[in-house]
């Protein structure tokens, strides 16, 4: 049912964790679908020097997050959140289709981080 | 270990029905050596299935299986007796072959109360009984959960149905071979019967039908099996069927005695070695072979495909994975949260499991748990 990246990133999720001093953590869930998933960011001169993530879901959740994580590390803020659902999707080789509301978390997730980070700088 | 979604093919099954597909391909209804030698063969299959759950013959009608069963009886009965009442009583807990086709027929004016049940998955007996009205026609009950193996009270339920003047239907698919059915103790008008779930082949089941209850066929055509469901017989199914059928009540006893122990070591040992796990259904009101397990904090798919990965078969109620984004209305129905009934799978086991794959699957799910628990945000551990 999944692509081989898919599988990969779901066995052997990369940046699996909490960033005890994160500069802006992102929180989504969709109880509809049972996905939750929380990404922490350590930013440094506006780029996402670490990026980590905790998820509680299926296998297309845990997947997208290990790769959003991968994908955001080392990029801009703007670069960031220029990230799509569909960017995830394609980086890992397609998704099925009754997965793509699952996908949404991620880019969802990481948006919040950045909002939250933001936010926090302003004050 | 997923043995309630279907069975492999017996090899005496395969044995049995090979030469119906290389030689005695007769058409049953016709009048030649051939066709004579199919309608014989047809009904000492017949005979075969009635002897395993001590009925007559007559009482046998084969079909396409669980699913069209299910729609025979409930529909047959329903369309037959439209004019004493609209009234159908089931459970919350069904098969959807049962739930679907209650639905259809809620739309074509038929009432339809579903009972709830309580948190083993037991029907409540009182608010069945406060159900009942003077134009309930039928109770369709399951047999046994085919997620979390709970058994019902046929019994009482029949002896209710019998007082009020109501047919009984029951689905026996998960039940045959695991718990005897003696036809001569229950009195149940109609069960559905399936041959996938005891090692015979796809597509073919059966219904029996009680001598003197009659039923509108749903399926018109050449009037096979008398009428009641048209189409020129499944021959080869039906004896793949038949010999599944004989070898699954024949081995009745031992099977059930093997599969309840490595059933309830594999319970205790999850729950001993995996912290917050739980069973999910009934401790002792239950299928030898089913145990559905709950993990907190994690999600049941994600569970599934690392159980995949070391090469053992599951399945979970968990939304994600569902068609609907549902989380299972078994689960649902008894009392547990979606949040929660995310993380269960039901393990099913089948008669040649042994003690060894068993504690292969508990050492795989304490691996497979406590990676997920790390990854999760709400794991409190
Ligand atoms: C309780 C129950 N009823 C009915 C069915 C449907 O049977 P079949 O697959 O033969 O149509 C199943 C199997 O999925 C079942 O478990
Ligand atoms: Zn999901």
């Amino acid at each position: 049912m999944y692509s081989k990246k898919v599988m990969d990133h779901f066995t052997t999720p990369r940046n699996v964790g909490e960033i005890e001093d994160a500069d802006g953590i992102g929180e989504v869930g969709n109880p509809s679908c049972g996905d939750m998933m929380t990404i922490y960011i350590k930013v440094n001169d506006g780029i996402l020097e670490d990026v980590k993530f905790k998820t509680f879901g299926c296998g297309a959740a845990i997947a997208t997050s290990s790769m959003i994580t991968e994908m955001a590390k080392g990029k801009t803020i703007e670069e960031a959140r220029k990230i799509t659902r569909d960017d995830v999707a394609n980086e890992l080789e397609g998704l099925p289709a009754v997965k793509m509301h699952c996908s949404n978390l991620a880019a969802d997730a990481l948006n919040s981080a950045i909002d939250d980070y933001i936010k926090k700088n302003k004050d | 270990m997923d043995h309630a979604a279907t069975t492999d093919v017996d090899p005496d099954v395969i044995d049995a029905m090979l030469p119906y597909f290389r030689h005695y391909y007769g058409n049953p209804s016709s009048l030649h050596s051939f066709g004579a030698k199919a309608a014989q063969d047809l009904e000492d299959s017949r005979l075969k299935v009635a002897k395993g759950i001590n009925a007559r013959p007559e009482e046998i009608i084969f079909t396409s299986g669980g699913t069209e069963s299910d729609n025979l009886a409930i529909k047959g009965i329903a369309y037959k007796n439209s004019r004493q009442g609209k009234h159908i009583i089931t459970s919350k807990i069904e098969h959807p072959a049962v739930l679907n086709t209650c639905r259809f027929l809620e739309k074509k004016g038929f009432e339809v109360t579903y009972v709830p049940v309580d948190n083993s998955g037991i029907v409540n007996i009182e608010d069945l009984k406060d159900s009942i009205r003077t134009d309930t026609i039928l109770i369709s009950i399951m047999h046994a959960n085919n997620e979390i193996g709970t058994l019902q009270p046929i019994d009482e339920i029949s002896k209710i149905a019998k007082t009020n003047e109501v047919y009984f239907h029951t689905d026996a698919v998960q039940t045959v071979g695991k718990i005897p059915i003696d036809m001569e103790k229950i009195d149940v008008d109609l069960m559905s019967l399936s041959s996938h779930k005891i090692h015979g082949p796809k597509g073919v089941g059966a219904l029996y039908i009680k001598k003197g209850v009659s039923i509108e066929p749903i399926l018109h055509g050449g009037e096979h099996e008398r009428g009641i469901r048209s189409g020129t017989e499944n021959i080869a199914g039906i004896i793949g069927f038949a010999k599944a059928f004989e070898l699954a009540t024949s081995n009745l006893e031992n099977n059930s005695k093997k599969m309840l122990k490595l059933r309830n070591h594999l319970i205790e040992s999850v729950k001993k070695r995996i912290p917050e796990s739980y069973l999910n259904g009934h401790q002792t009101k239950c299928l030898p072979n089913i145990a559905n397990l709950r993990f907190s904090f994690i999600e049941g798919e994600s569970i599934v495909l690392m159980l995949d990965m070391k090469g053992i078969a599951a399945s979970t109620g968990s939304a994600c994975s569902s068609k609907n984004l549902k989380a299972s209305h078994v689960l649902e129905s008894i009392g547990l949260q979606p949040e929660v009934s995310h993380g269960s799978i039901r393990f099913s086991l089948g008669k040649d499991n042994t003690l060894e794959e068993v504690d292969y699957v508990v050492d795989s799910l304490e691996t497979i748990i406590k990676k997920l628990r790390e990854m999760s945000p709400i794991a409190k551990m």
